[in-house]
């Protein structure tokens, strides 16, 4: 069995360059193809009737007269008389016609009956939540009475973080063909090519060999799109009636931002306690958060600084009439990373101690003292943390205020399972194949590095295939685990690989087979380097054979094989301008330092960095989905009233990579998820420093930052 | 979006001819970037658009005895590279960069900027101007962050504008075309705050054309402030449109108009006679500031705006009078 570990550091030639992405060029000059790109020959447009109210019984459905308009190929009832209706948007009929025009007009023709019932759509407000809140229970650690008596120091707050929407840019939705030989293909928008066949298997009733399932690209998942959805079986069922053509359905905006996914709420009161010298003793918390009709969402808090002695936490899960919540970019860390940072550096304004002191001096009470004291102490630095920070509200007399905050996160990321084949031809062509996909994060340019690495070859020599299930299972794109999975399964296939066509040229070069390494294009002779076969002459011995070999990342052997590992802290300092007459709050800087293990390509681990500063800038100043009492619908769901960021309100992003001898030992680490975590509270905590006051619910609009100015509720 | 005829003529004659009685007739379509998607979104349905962009009568940016003409379909890109409008008229220059999509104001005209319809949340989704469902106020008591706070009546949207204020300020006029000629109004009165759901928020019949704008040239320093949480495009939250006529250091006479903030722009006339003979400093600018919010009625969520449009103004006028703050 080849040695699988990682070439050392040093010696790596191809791993740890600055790629950029492979597939960059094609997508940025629109030649890309997405999904929802696609068009075929004789193809349906389909078009979801979805419910206007927040919680409702359909009493009729009637699809006669949309049957009749003029294009329409089939019609489907997804919610038949007498469905409870639990929120707006809920999809009760479906409909495919020749053009998107004429299914649309269809749709309109629909006649739905419904009986309204009372709904409930907004959480924030503990009072009026009543009994749509099932509490989970309260847990109790060390004695958090006496300890908010012996603490000098105590700060209570109230502090919220609000329901966003994935808001991917390529919609939910899929092209799908059903056709009469019980054959299905399908294209979709998702996050997971290998599993998704399964789904449908499962739910069409399909065998799942008679299943293809293609994607070249994403457009956006964020935890979103793991599933087929019901528009994606649906549309199946709308082409398998019309007689196999294929259906070609996409939400449409609002559609997307109402049912595509929401990352849930979280609110709660806070207390904390310090001794003098800045010691937490004390966390007391009651939180609430809503993910939907189920409630869910319960973010682990205390975060980061899990190990505070003294405890009391109850949480809630509030049911609301409003979609589901999905997987959201580390599901629930934002919002603990937010309830916890937040409240601490207000705990340090009220001990007039600066903030990162005080997550330094509470290192010990962290999972990773060492590596969190050094990354505050790098991110400081970065910021010009002693010399732009001042205590809280000390920004000078004018009326733009600068301040500085400080967020830490943490999360996983260890690989998936996957598998990779490795295919050598004889005239030297390399294909890696994997049922992977690419998120936009670079997974194919990786892959090609890992593989070039491996068999001593050039990115450019490699030809990487993925999102097909015609190639080896791998896993969902889902936790930051893809980069562990298919770099792990690439290096494995590789070697596995190589280490058969050292058979086919051993002779050739009068050494043994396990005697022969790579380099620089060549196979050759590990202590004779002058014995050497160009790659392409050493393919040539295969004659007609062809090499192909898999090799698999298997998440309970990983850590031991050291090919990835799990498990990550980061920090986040951010420095924003606030005019408090206006309440705009202007992003001056972010730093981001990152704890991650060996980096395959820092140029793409950055870009992933950035996209995560983006969406934390976003969910910090921007991003909320706004509910209206009184119709139960959402209210912005267009990219109008639905904020965010453009290229001009990001400011300068300075990200860190750990790259260390010590942490490369460590092997790959996702890094998808781990820096979109502190942002947040940090940003919100530079805000409370800039104007002496905590804003306490993200995001801070001008309107929520001058109603805390002015002492009003928001 | 509903099927509709398409007509492109040539001649602002032909173009009134194709107009019917009635709203839902036929629709004049400049830059269609908003009616558009007032359409897809089943907002407005008319039978038949008439294209104005064809128009010569509708075109260019011209000097004249009565001041700067405009034609309607001039676009904002067009308006903001005007060596007419950037020499004269600072207040409507930063209006039309407030705009700050290139795509925007590439397609986006003058005319379809005034004659646009209110953003109101509850109107784009079909609950209509004064939009009420089961009996309740939607706007009252729904989320009215982004709503009005200035001006009588039912009408709670924001106007749209950022032109509106920006020309009320400068004293501009408006010509309007029908089939029976033409007739002059003063900007301040092309925007109306509807009394019920089925007028609209200007003073156009739906036979008339928008054809062109005059700004008269004068001396008055005019400057308009812009308060919007992002750089990318993002509505304003208040504006403020000022022009002061300088009498030696102090002022002669003002006009503050502030946008963004009522159902058509505010004239805030009281502010303005308030600052008739006062030097511009910062205390005479905030005090100006918070006479022309005087009057405001926030709603349920947007008391925080009040404060804005007095910010706004204050900024305005020391942008205008070239004080810094
Ligand atoms: C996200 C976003 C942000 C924006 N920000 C701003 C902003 O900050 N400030 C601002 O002022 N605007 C803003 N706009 C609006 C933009 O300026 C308008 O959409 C644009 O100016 C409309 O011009 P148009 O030519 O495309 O109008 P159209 O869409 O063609 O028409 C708009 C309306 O005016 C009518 N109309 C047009 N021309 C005439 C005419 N000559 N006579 C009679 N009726 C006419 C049409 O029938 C229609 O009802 C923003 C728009 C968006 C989408």
């Amino acid at each position: 069995m080849p040695e699988y570990r990682w070439p050392d550091m040093s010696k790596r030639k191809v791993m740890g360059q600055r790629f950029s992405r492979l597939d960059g060029v094609e997508k940025s000059s629109g030649r890309a193809k997405y999904s929802s790109d696609l068009n075929k020959p004789g193809m349906l447009h389909a078009v979801l009737v979805t419910s206007p109210h927040a919680h409702a019984k359909v009493r009729s459905i009637d699809t006669s007269a949309a049957e009749k308009h003029p294009g329409v190929a089939a019609v489907r009832v997804i919610a038949p008389a007498g469905t409870e209706i639990q929120w707006a948007g809920w999809e009760v009929a479906i409909i495919a016609a020749n053009t998107e025009l004429a299914a649309r007009d269809a749709a309109a023709k629909v006649k739905v009956e419904y009986d309204v019932l009372e709904h409930f759509v907004r959480e924030a407000d503990l009072k009026k939540v009543k009994t749509r809140a099932k509490p989970a229970g309260e847990q109790v650690e060390g004695d958090p009475e006496m300890a908010a008596k012996q603490a000098d120091v105590v700060s209570e707050g109230y502090y919220g973080i609000p329901v966003l929407t994935h808001c991917c840019l390529e919609t939910h939705g899929n092209v799908v063909q059903w056709t009469p030989d019980n054959k299905v293909e399908f294209n979709p928008s998702t996050q997971s090519v290998t599993s998704i066949r399964g789904d449908l298997a499962r739910l069409l009733s399909v065998p799942a060999a008679n299943i293809h399932v293609h994607q070249d690209h994403v457009g956006g998942g964020f935890g979103s799109k793991f599933q087929p959805d019901r528009w994606g079986l649906e549309s199946s069922q709308l082409s398998k009636q019309a007689g196999g053509r294929p259906v070609k359905i996409f939400l449409d905006r609002a559609t997307e931002l109402v049912i595509g996914g929401i990352r849930p709420s979280g609110f709660a009161n806070i207390k904390v306690g310090a001794k003098k010298d800045g010691t937490i003793t004390l966390w007391e918390s009651e939180s609430w958060a809503t993910g939907g009709i189920g409630g869910g969402g319960s973010p682990p808090i205390p975060y980061v600084f899990t190990k505070i002695p003294n405890r009391r936490q109850s949480h809630s899960a509030v049911s609301t009439n409003t979609a589901p919540s999905r997987a959201w970019r580390a599901p629930n860390h934002q919002q603990a990373c937010y309830l916890t940072c937040a409240p601490l550096e207000d705990l340090a304004a009220k001990l007039k101690m600066d903030p990162v002191e005080l997550l330094i001096k509470n290192a010990g009470l962290t999972a990773r003292p060492d590596t969190y004291v050094r990354q505050l102490k790098k991110a400081a630095e970065l910021s010009e943390w002693s010399k732009l920070w001042h205590p809280r509200g000390d920004a000078g007399k004018g009326s733009i205020r600068r301040g500085l905050g400080v967020g830490a996160g943490t999360w996983g990321g260890a690989g998936h399972d996957s598998t990779a084949r490795v295919t050598i031809h004889p005239d030297g062509t390399v294909e890696v194949e994997l049922g992977s996909q690419d998120l936009g994060t670079g997974t194919r340019t990786i892959i090609a590095q890992v593989a070039a690495e491996s068999l001593g070859l050039r990115v450019q020599d490699v030809r990487v295939k993925i999102g097909d299930t015609n190639y080896p299972p791998s896993g969902t794109s889902g936790g930051s685990t893809t980069v562990g999975g298919v770099s792990s399964s690439t290096r494995k296939a590789s070697l596995n690989a190589l280490e058969k066509l050292y058979i086919e040229v051993a002779e050739a070069l009068g050494a043994p087979a396990d005697q022969l390494t790579v380099a620089e294009g060549k196979v050759l002779v590990k202590d004779n380097p002058a014995k050497s076969l160009p790659w392409k002459a050493a393919c040539q011995k295969l004659g007609v054979k062809t090499i192909s070999e898999t090799g698999s990342n298997v998440p309970a052997q990983a850590a031991r094989e050291g090919l990835n590992t799990g498990g990550v802290g980061g920090v986040q300092i951010a420095d924003v301008s606030v005019d408090i007459e206006t309440g705009v709050v202007k992003m001056n800087r972010l730093v981001a330092v990152q704890d991650m293990g060996l980096v395959i390509n820092p140029k793409t681990a950055e870009s992933q960095i950035f996209g995560a500063c983006i969406m934390s800038i976003c969910g910090a100043l921007m991003e909320e989905r706004i509910t209206d009492e009184i119709t139960g619908r959402v209210l912005n769901a267009d990219m109008e009233f639905y904020k965010l960021a453009g290229i001009k309100d990001i400011g300068e992003i300075v990200v860190h990579l750990d790259i260390t001898e010590e942490n490369d030992k460590r092997g790959v680490i996702g890094l998808g998820e781990p820096p979109a975590v502190p942002g947040i509270a940090a940003i919100s905590n530079a805000v409370a420093n800039a104007i002496g006051l905590r804003v306490p619910t993200v995001p801070m609009t001008p309107m929520h930052v001058l109603n805390a100015l002015a002492g009003r509720k928001s | 979006m509903q099927p509709f005829e398409y007509a492109s003529p040539k001649t602002l004659k032909e173009a009134l001819a194709l107009l019917g009685a009635g709203w839902g007739d036929a629709a004049v379509l400049a830059g269609g970037t908003d009616l558009l998607s007032l359409m897809k979104d089943n907002v407005m349905a008319p039978k038949r658009l008439v294209n104005v962009k064809e128009i010569p009568e509708l075109k260019g940016i011209t000097k004249t005895g009565a001041g700067v003409r405009i034609g309607a379909a001039v676009t904002v890109d067009e308006l903001a590279s005007n060596a007419l409008i950037r020499a004269s008229f600072p207040a409507l220059l930063a209006a039309a960069q407030g705009i700050s999509s290139m795509q925007m104001r590439n397609m986006g005209t003058v005319g379809g900027d005034l004659c646009q319809r209110p953003r109101c949340w509850y109107f784009r989704a079909g609950f209509g101007l004064l939009p009420t469902h089961e009996g309740k106020n939607l706007v009252a008591e729904g989320d009215s962050r982004y709503h009005a706070i200035l001006g009588a009546g039912p009408a709670h949207f924001v106007s749209a504008s950022s032109f509106g204020p920006a020309l009320i300020a400068l004293g501009a006029k408006v010509k309007i075309a029908s089939a029976k000629g033409t007739r002059e109004v003063e900007a301040a009165k092309f925007f109306v705050a509807p009394q019920n759901s089925e007028t609209r928020e200007v003073a156009l019949q739906p036979n008339e054309i928008l054809t062109e704008i005059v700004v008269p040239v004068s001396a008055a320093k005019n400057a308009t402030y812009e308060i919007r949480q992002k750089d990318a495009l993002d509505w304003p939250l208040a504006t403020a449109s000022v022009s002061l006529t300088m009498k030696g250091t102090a002022v002669g006479s003002a006009r503050i108009v502030l946008g963004h903030v009522g159902p058509t722009p505010f004239d805030a006339d009281g502010a303005a006679k308030w600052l008739a003979g006062k030097t511009i400093t910062v205390e005479t600018a905030e005090a100006a500031g918070k006479a022309a919010v005087e009057s405001a009625k926030p709603l349920k969520d947007n008391a925080y705006k009040v404060q804005m449009a007095a910010v706004a103004v204050k900024r305005a006028l020391l942008a205008a009078a070239g004080v810094k703050a």
